[in-house]
């Protein structure tokens, strides 16, 4: 593919007077406010990814606290330090705290914080959605941990099997408030999608085609459209179903009314597979760059990374029944979900053999977000090949529901998602505060982690084919499971300790000055271009890109795209693929009626709970918030078609 | 015995095989892509600096793309042969042989319902939370759920199977050596899903037949003064509103049967040994062995227990 730039003059140069009248006019415009207002309203995507971040981050200490409590219970046999009542609130919580409200949301998050910055735009498609979106987290947040407090958490399981969470054998409110904490956040997720979607496709730089778009973004477009097909399935099955079979009797899992107990089963997993790669795929695209910057090498495999994502994605739909080997499926059914249980690991494999490759062919800088990836291969290919062999169904028939399985998802979603994202906090940590984070207590915070959760999940393995099941709250003395049990609860207690270690390490960083400058690892993306922290505008000129590693490639100064209003909001929109300017359009200001639509989608589904008045109520409610947010947008006159682009270097 | 290392029957001894096939397979695998970092990080194939952001060689190229290559065509044979693997092992597992032993099983919350199915009705045995099995002779069990999901799990003698309300299941396997195997809920089912186990003891056919007769006939009424005030506390202290004792008229069926109960090795589903001090325990206050569970508490005085625990010590 051509770059339609290439031939244009770049001989012309911004004068440094200029760029400064120019950078203190956008940061006016671009401005959201200071005080209290501002803080509510704001739809800066920095500010509320940053927030996100941080309150998922919270989340995972949370889940952490939830999980530490299990494992000092089952230290021993028959111990009495938590009863099952306790025991049932306190793995659903961590369950659903862990996959609803830590790893999809913190995944979606870097995503909404590093798209816009990657692709070069000044701000996603729809900043007050994304606003939106982060309020309705944080409904979820405080109506979950709200109700552990008053003892009515949810105490079912992550995957709230009926008919145990039907009517009949769960009556109070406990997963009426699982239900809803997951409405919220399939709400939450699905905003972000759509965000990432279109700003990944309509708002690149121009000269990024669709082949030069980084990889992280990749990752991020093929999870957003994945959370475009499985979220639905959820939202069915949490809010449509179960919530109405809760609230107004509709019997749809009731065998004794026509009902079907194994249908949520399959409407849920055709949500709760995808699931796992919409937190797998996010933390892979973060490995391309970390490998690339401390390898000082372009990736090995670009087209064959980016297609081992999307087919991922594809065959991430047709897996969820090897959640269901155990139920009375025909086998012959069985045995097409074993086929494409296994197929996905080829594109995993593709993956990790051109990041092998790419390491091979240079000489790797160990710092501690490389350290990371390395960490990710040596736990996570472990949980893969558990994987691999789970997709049987004769020996699933004794794995399944057991540690063994326990076992095999905490090494995929700690060595597969959490390992390579906090390889990430530490990549880009400098960009989010300015600020680099300490090698050396990294390196403490990265060994005790990866020997943490090799010697907390190791022995589950074990377990599990010595015929421990999961969720049991105790066990029985002869069954000789306590020595490995004891084990992995001392390994629990190094992964909290090294976790502290982390927090440390960011708060003794945010004690210092900001001095990472822009791109204190010599990177390539276009993230590195701007700040560290980046304006609240990002970018002062649309950059022009040439290539996919924008900031090696350009030996001179990155080009630019000049000629943009800076006394609006004026975002560049481009062509999906070959990324050519196209028209400009104005950004929306702060606004509080995401925070209000918010607040009703609180009321309307907490409120069901209690009334199904609450729902036209609620639904009342949000057309005022509807009116508001549609009468104080962008105006569509604002759209102008770009007259010819001039690229021009930018001496900064 | 409870594991699936140790398996007791050619179902669960196929099913170990495939796994430390498995197991070999996949920890080589592991194995070389862990060598392969580390030889990648070992190596000084290209100079470090931040000038250097040359590509490698192309003969070098060359042979990493030819590497890449070879590694993924290796990965697909191991996956296809694993899934022809996993096929041939699943084929030998559903093919059920004709003529087998059926039983009966029924999930509570939380205990087992066992019914040995016969022809004629008056012969059908009913029990609770343990089997006895011939070995060397298939055994059906057919499943089903009156409250929420269970799953039948004895990891020495095969996998397991779920007990869906509304669905019928099944699960068959030959159990080729004598002994006692323990099992357990595998889904979480509420409060006690942890002890809701059960037992399955597989003996010789001569042993099972005898054990069938004898389990077929009810218990001889006391014979003392002091079971015989015990039976009469079973029957008015509230016991017979849930359970049934062969032979009395307590024909309840809420709870577990208790017909041939000293003839069991466990109580409360697998939680307790069955001693007289047990079971004394588990009479007077069940919810705090095993709280939530649907049996109360019973406030008998100590002449009452007494006599309670000597009748039922005669059911054998």
């Amino acid at each position: 593919m051509t770059n339609p730039h290439a031939a244009l003059p770049a001989d012309v140069t911004i004068a440094p007077d200029e760029i400064e009248r120019e950078s203190r006019a956008l940061s006016t415009v671009w401005s959201d406010g200071s005080g209290l207002w501002a803080w509510l309203t704001t739809v800066d995507h920095k500010t509320v990814s940053k927030r996100l971040i941080v309150t998922a981050f919270l989340m995972f200490i949370a889940g952490g606290i939830e999980a530490a409590l299990m494992r000092a219970q089952l230290s021993r046999p028959e111990n009495t330090l938590i009863g099952p009542d306790r025991y049932s609130q306190l793995f659903t919580t961590h369950g659903t705290t862990m996959m609803f409200l830590f790893a999809v949301p913190i995944m979606t998050a870097m995503g909404l914080y590093f798209v816009p910055l990657m692709v070069g735009a000044r701000s996603l498609a729809f900043p007050r959605l994304n606003a939106f979106g982060f309020w309705n987290y944080v409904v979820a947040v405080v109506f979950l941990y709200v109700s552990l407090f008053v003892n009515t958490a949810p105490d079912t399981g992550w995957f709230a099997y009926v008919p145990l969470s039907g009517p009949q054998y769960s009556p109070g409110h406990r997963v009426d408030v699982w239900a809803q904490v997951v409405t919220f956040t399939e709400i939450s997720a699905l905003t972000a999608a759509v965000n990432i979607i279109v700003t990944t496709f309509k708002m690149r730089a121009p000269g990024m085609s669709l082949n030069r778009i980084p990889i992280f973004v990749w990752a991020q477009l093929v999870v957003a459209f994945m959370i475009v097909f499985a979220m639905p399935a959820v939202a069915t099955a949490s809010t449509l179903m179960l919530a109405t079979d809760r609230a107004v009797s509709m019997h749809w899992f009731n065998p004794a009314e026509g009902g079907d107990a194994l249908l949520w089963q399959h409407v849920f997993w055709f949500f709760g597979h995808p699931e796992v790669y919409i937190i797998f795929l996010p933390a892979l695209g973060m490995i391309t760059p970390i490998i690339e910057t401390f390898c000082r090498r372009k990736v090995f495999g670009y087209t064959p990374i980016v297609m081992a994502n999307i087919t991922t994605a594809f065959f991430a739909f047709g897996l969820w029944v090897h959640h269901m080997f155990a139920t009375p499926i025909p086998e012959l059914g069985q045995s097409l979900f074993t086929a494409a249980s296994i197929l996905i690991a080829i594109p995993t494999g593709v993956q990790i053999f051109c990041w092998l490759a790419t390491m091979w062919a240079s000489r790797p800088k160990l710092t501690v977000p490389m350290l990371f990836v390395l960490g990710f291969i040596f736990t996570f290919v472990n949980g893969g090949i558990t994987g691999v062999m789970l997709a049987s169904v004769a020996f699933d028939k004794q794995a399944h529901d057991t540690f063994f399985v326990v076992a095999h998802l905490h090494y995929v979603l700690l060595g597969g998602g959490v390992m390579p994202l906090l390889g990430a906090f530490y990549f880009w940590f400098p960009k989010f505060t300015g600020r680099v984070l300490s090698e050396r207590l990294g390196k403490w915070h990265f060994w005790l982690f990866v020997i943490g959760v090799n010697v907390t999940f190791f022995p589950m393995h074990i377990l599990g084919l010595q015929g421990m099941p999961r969720r049991v709250y105790t066990y029985l003395a002869p069954t000789g499971w306590g020595p490995l049990n004891l084990v992995a609860t001392i390994g629990a207690v190094t992964i909290a300790t090294s976790v502290l270690l982390f927090l440390v390490n960011a708060v003794m960083a945010m004690r210092r000055a900001p001095d990472a400058g822009p791109n204190p690892w010599g990177a390539s993306g276009l993230e590195w271009a701007v700040a560290s922290p980046p304006p609240n505008y990002n970018f002062l000129h649309a950059p022009v890109v040439e290539s996919r590693h924008p900031l090696w490639d350009t030996t001179v100064d990155l080009p630019v795209l000049t000629g943009f209003r800076s006394d609006r909001r004026e975002v560049l929109v481009t062509t999906t693929f070959d990324a050519r300017p196209d028209s400009r359009h104005e950004a929306p200001k702060g606004s509080i009626w995401p925070l209000y639509l918010a607040l009703c989608m609180g009321v309307l589904f907490i409120g069901s709970i209690f009334s199904p008045w609450f729902v036209p109520g609620g639904i009342a409610l949000s057309l005022l918030g509807l009116a508001g947010w549609g009468w104080t947008g962008s105006k569509p006159t604002s759209h102008e078609r770009v007259a010819t682009p001039a690229a021009v270097p930018e001496h900064a | 015995m409870h594991s699936a290392f140790d398996p007791a029957s050619p179902q669960a001894r196929a099913i170990a095989h495939l796994w430390w096939w498995m197991f070999g397979v996949g920890a080589s695998v592991w194995l070389i892509v862990v060598v392969a970092m580390f030889l990648a990080l070992r190596g000084k194939r290209g100079e470090r600096g931040p000038d250097d952001l040359s590509h490698a060689s192309p003969e070098l190229r060359t042979r990493l793309e030819r590497t890449v290559k070879g590694a993924l065509f290796v990965t697909v044979l191991i996956l296809v042969g694993f899934l022809a693997f996993d096929f041939t092992v699943g084929r030998a597992l559903a093919a059920a042989p004709t003529k087998m032993l059926t039983i009966e099983l029924t999930g509570h919350q939380w205990w087992w319902e066992v019914q040995y199915a016969d022809t004629n009705p008056s012969r059908r045995l009913v029990t609770a939370n343990e089997m006895h099995v011939p070995v060397g002779r298939p055994v059906q069990f057919r499943f089903q759920s009156r409250d929420v999901i269970h799953s039948f799990w004895a990891p020495s003698l095969h996998g397991k199977r779920d007990l869906i309300p509304g669905y019928s299941s099944s699960l068959w396997f030959v159990a080729d050596t004598p002994g006692v195997y323990r099992g357990q809920c595998a889904e979480f089912c509420g409060l006690q899903h942890a002890k809701m186990a059960f037992v399955i003891r597989a003996e010789p056919q001569a042993d099972f037949d005898r054990w069938l007769e004898a389990s077929a006939a009810s218990p001889p009424p006391p014979s003392d003064s002091t079971a015989a005030y015990g039976q009469r506390v079973f029957m008015s202290a509230g016991c017979a509103v849930c359970h049934t004792i062969g032979g009395t008229q307590a024909q309840a069926t809420v709870g577990p049967v208790l017909t041939h109960l000293k003839s069991r090795m466990t109580i409360a589903a697998g939680t307790l040994t069955n001693t007289r001090e047990n079971l004394g325990r588990w009479v007077l206050n069940p919810q705090q062995i095993k709280p939530g569970t649907q049996m109360p508490p019973s406030p008998l005085s100590t002449v009452q227990l007494d006599a309670l625990l000597a009748y039922l010590e005669t059911l054998k």
